[in-house]
């Protein structure tokens, strides 16, 4: 196990907590899933879900970059991620085990929600701000841009989309 | 396309499609290795070019969704996913 696993592991630990979400309580399995995230960072640049193939172009794969834009609804659905890195409470206090769950990943590639044509859901020109979204843990932003990186999920800037 | 053997009983030919860094990829292959069953496996994402569309050419026969892990067990059986107790009850 590397130091740079060990490294990642704790990070992610620590911005789960804080955000409210776990990480798979099986410490074996958690670090096998870390040491597939540096892979990725290593031969693709970004950290693609291990358990997805990836085509390495960052746009294509945006979707799919760790926490990916389905973990939430996966979360709610099945009480883990694809990958079962990201797990419910329940699971996380022992309580029930991560099974394997289906993929929701579109296969089209126009349906992946960074290539799906998007509306504001309504323009209020009332508003003093534009409010941006984030695809993976729907946190709202009312300000000129959207944050660098979303303060729950740290997903970076690319991955939201103007709400309001 | 190179697929790495793992010797063992033979129960036909049972070939996984799996991702180098996926851990319920890596989980299906200790299981088929503890049952003690022959068979051939590639890490798709570590294939390049033309060996990788053909791999993925030939997912794409058994599990549209090209999803991994997903064993193909004689020609006409497909797992797909790691599901102990569906892989196991294929292979008696």
């Amino acid at each position: 196990m590397s130091g740079d696993a060990e490294k990642l592991f704790s990070k992610l630990d620590a911005d789960a907590r804080k955000s409210g979400y776990f990480l798979n309580p099986d410490s074996a399995f958690t670090m096998e899933l870390v040491e597939g995230l540096l892979a990725n960072e290593k031969r693709y640049g970004h950290q693609a879900c291990p358990c997805r193939l990836a085509d390495g172009n960052r746009l294509e794969d945006l979707d799919i970059i760790c926490p990916c834009d389905y973990r939430d609804a996966d979360l709610d659905d099945f009480g883990a991620c694809y990958c079962a890195l990201y797990v419910s409470k329940e699971i996380a206090e022992g309580k029930a085990k991560a099974e394997p769950l289906p993929d929701r990943r579109p296969v089209g590639r126009n349906e992946r929600p960074q290539f799906r044509e998007k509306k504001p859901g309504r323009t209020d020109s009332e508003l003093s701000h534009p409010v941006w979204r984030c695809r993976v843990c729907g946190y709202l932003a009312a300000r000129d841009e959207p944050p660098g990186i979303c303060p729950i999920c740290k997903a970076t800037k690319d991955r939201f989309d103007r709400f309001m | 396309m190179k697929f790495e053997h793992v010797d063992g009983q033979d129960r036909g030919k049972i070939v996984l499609y799996a991702l180098s860094t996926c851990v319920w990829c890596k989980r299906t292959k200790q299981f088929l290795g503890n049952l003690g069953v022959g068979f051939d496996y590639v890490f798709v994402d570590l294939l390049q070019g033309a060996e990788k569309e053909s791999a993925m050419a030939e997912l794409d026969k058994w599990n549209p969704r090209r999803s991994f892990p997903t064993l193909v067990i004689n020609g006409e059986k497909c797992i797909i996913g790691f599901k102990e107790d569906e892989i196991k009850e294929a292979l008696r």
